[in-house]
């Protein structure tokens, strides 16, 4: 089921052969109060019609990745190291010509709050075919055609009435539903989509899951889908990458992460979600302290102060050394624990919750 | 069962809708809240569920009368407070606290901490042993933060710690009830649940009844001990944490619980996906509100209104209103087991069950 393969091979002129590679990227912004370094050290591929789950709390860096592959970014107080490779092309360094050709064109963004994205001075149908206009030429009314045909794609009912109307007669879903048809209308090869259902219901949220997975399986492009919520990336995504402070501390396939969790940090975020058939009477086990802050970050491993083996793996280790993630290709994370040790810790952690029911 | 500590009966609010031009007028109206029945005992959590705009928030502040309903009456302790004035609500305010979604717009900028914690205590001209300033600096460490911080500002402390400000303001009274709006939806997953165990603790340490309004089934579940469905207004089914969770009746509670992603969910777990959205409020559908994203929608289900009642084969106070009820898993096993309260009215009542879904055999 896994596709997507990670490697650390510097990349060669051609780019590194998967269809988007990142690699070591790191973001910075320049603020009042100092350079805060929101994404450091990033590095992972994507294979096409797969979805990678990016996981993290809000700071993490989930969304300033995201950014930075569409190149939306302040230029003036954002500096970007490292490399984005999709396919042939390389986008930390091209400009913004080539960057505009590729948003809403090969790359699309659908985001969490779709009232405040889309206009609300503009009809539905308008937005969607002027981005279809801007990228693929045609007619006004081979536009609004095909803007048509996109929202009955994703679901509309009435698409050829609907069409004219503004955002604000939308519903929440319906408007998610939308956005969706607005990033899709030019066959994005990549959608990034950030908590694209945090702000809708449970019964809409599964709707709009389904309609983004259906469409994957029609369109064959990569997803990436950035969440903070595990259960969102257990029923969608096939890889997961999760993120703290910036950097990658465990990915692998759904399966591994999820099943056989290695990072103490994602023990945290499964310990700390309480699911339908766990037992009540147990206490969640959630991460203690808050997350860091990315101005000054702790030395060492950026989790250290809130983990709950430090002294298993080493103090002096774990305060002083930052951990890489390893190994380079499959399951990895990034921390200094023995891997005996996590096998040995990571199973009571996770059932502990189902045997004291 | 003991007395209730708060009893809803026939609650309704709905807020008119004006329109016109230059000359302002009642349109319509936005049902919010349409005859609920909820009882709370001292004590028990009481989880409030549904999507957004059925209703959820709406009752909640009713519940802590910042809203007058329209009709129906609010019993707390025994009395009426359904319209009580300014005055005679005063002493029951302290009995009622309230902990609100947002952290960030619930604590007033201006104020440190200690002034925050303090003013329901000056408000309400109580004066503890040992002095105020003594009583604040304890609660801080009861809801897990540093005494120290008495004279600090909210924008120092972060989303999770404004939370648990939020959540020390609402002890300073030593409230019976305390009404959770959403109180954790807005923070992270891993300072979620260090905000859940907090309030479970204070729940158990202190006796206090909450009313639990949120819209994650799971963290529902955690939390509650007996859990309302709510659906544009109206509830529509009602009954403990394991009758809901592992027994319910209404397809509404099925396509909820059916469409949480689950990480471990078990194999062959039923999927009903609910299309459309939720109908407007300002015009619910006749009948069953529920009939126009309903698989099982008959003729009737728009015509009568169904009843909250308790169905065949229901543990005792697991209510639902339906017309065409979903089979119960089990039907080899039906009631008794899980439920524990059961004794009188209860126990498996003459009639088979319902066969097809189309169960009609009630018991009042």
């Amino acid at each position: 089921m896994t596709t997507a393969t990670w490697t650390t091979e510097p990349p060669v002129r051609r780019g590194p052969g998967s269809f988007l590679a990142v690699r070591d990227l790191t973001v910075e912004f320049t603020t009042e109060d100092g350079v805060v370094r929101a994404v450091d050290g990033l590095s992972f591929d994507l294979e096409k019609g797969t979805t990678l789950g990016i996981v993290g709390e809000s700071g993490s860096g989930k969304s300033v990745t995201s950014l930075s592959i569409l190149g939306l970014h302040d230029p003036s107080t954002t500096t970007i190291t490292g490399e984005i490779w999709l396919e042939d092309q390389e986008l930390v360094s091209a400009d913004r010509a080539v960057m505009e050709r590729l948003r809403g064109n090969r790359v699309a963004m659908v985001f969490q709050d779709p009232l405040t994205a889309l206009s609300p001075y503009h009809t539905v149908g308008r937005q969607i075919a002027e981005t279809y206009r801007r990228h693929k030429g045609g007619s006004k009314r081979e536009a609004r055609e095909r803007a048509i045909e996109m929202l009955k794609r994703v679901g509309i009912p009435q698409p050829h009435l609907r069409v004219d109307d503004y955002p604000h007669h939308f519903s929440g879903g319906m408007r998610q539903r939308a956005m969706i048809a607005m990033a899709l209308v030019c066959d994005p090869d990549l959608l990034i989509a950030d908590e694209p259902t945090t702000a809708l219901d449970v019964t809409v949220q599964a709707q709009i899951l389904d309609l983004l997975k259906e469409l994957q399986q029609q369109t064959g492009m990569a997803v990436i889908l950035i969440t903070h919520d595990l259960g969102v990336v257990a029923n969608t995504a096939s890889e997961v990458l999760v993120m703290y402070a910036g950097r990658a501390v465990e990915r692998g396939t759904v399966r591994e992460v999820l099943r056989e969790p290695r990072h103490p940090y994602t023990w945290g975020l499964l310990g700390s979600m309480p699911s339908l058939r766990s037992p009540v009477d147990v206490p969640l086990r959630p991460v203690r302290g808050t997350p860091p802050s990315l101005l000054a970050p702790p030395p060492g491993c950026p989790f250290h102060p809130r983990c709950d083996y430090v002294d298993v793996a080493g103090r002096e280790l774990c305060t002083r050394e930052r951990p890489v993630l390893t190994p380079e290709t499959g399951h990895a994370d990034a921390c200094h624990l023995a891997p005996e040790d996590k096998r040995r810790l990571a199973p009571e952690r996770r059932t502990d919750r189902k045997e004291r029911a | 069962m003991s007395e209730p500590l708060l009893e809803l009966s026939g609650l309704t609010k709905h807020f008119p809708v004006m329109g016109g031009f230059l000359i302002k007028r009642r349109v319509g109206s936005v049902h919010a809240v349409d005859d609920v029945d909820l009882t709370i005992a001292p004590g028990e959590t009481v989880g409030l569920v549904g999507e957004s705009g059925c209703g959820k928030s709406t009752t909640g502040r009713l519940v802590a009368r910042l809203l007058e309903p329209d009709r129906g009456t609010i019993r707390f302790e025994g009395r009426d407070i359904t319209h009580a004035s300014r005055r005679e609500l005063k002493p029951i305010r302290s009995q009622i606290q309230m902990i609100f979604q947002d952290p960030y717009s619930s604590l007033n900028p201006r104020h440190t901490v200690g002034s925050i914690i303090r003013g329901p205590m000056e408000i309400n001209g109580i004066e503890p042993p040992g002095g105020r300033e003594k009583r604040v600096r304890e609660l801080l460490e009861t809801v897990g933060l540093n005494p120290e911080h008495y004279n600090r500002y909210p924008h120092e402390f972060s989303g999770g710690q404004r939370q648990r400000i939020g959540i020390a303001r609402a002890l300073a009274l030593q409230p019976k009830l305390i009404v959770a709006d959403e109180p954790v939806s807005a923070l992270d997953v891993s300072i979620q649940a260090q905000v859940i165990n907090l309030l479970q603790h204070l729940q158990r340490e202190f006796g206090i009844a909450f009313l639990f309004i949120a819209h994650d089934l799971a963290v529902v579940r955690h939390f509650s001990h007996r859990v309302a469905v709510m659906y544009l207004g109206r509830i529509v089914e009602v009954g403990d944490r394991t009758s809901i969770y592992e027994r319910p009746r209404h397809p509404y509670t099925h396509a909820l619980l059916s469409a949480v992603p689950e990480i471990d969910a078990e194999p062959g777990r039923e999927r009903i996906r609910l299309s459309g959205d939720l109908p407007s409020p300002v015009d619910p559908p006749s009948g069953c509100r529920f009939r126009t994203r309903c698989w099982k929608a008959t003729d009737k289900c728009a015509q009568e209104t169904p009843p909250l009642v308790r169905l065949d084969g229901n543990a005792e106070g697991h209510l639902v209103a339906c017309h065409h009820p979903m089979d119960p898993p089990k039907p080899a096993e039906p009631p008794a087991e899980g439920a524990g309260a059961d004794g009188s009215a209860g126990a498996p009542l003459e009639g088979s069950l319902a066969p097809g879904g189309a169960a009609e055999n009630r018991s009042g």
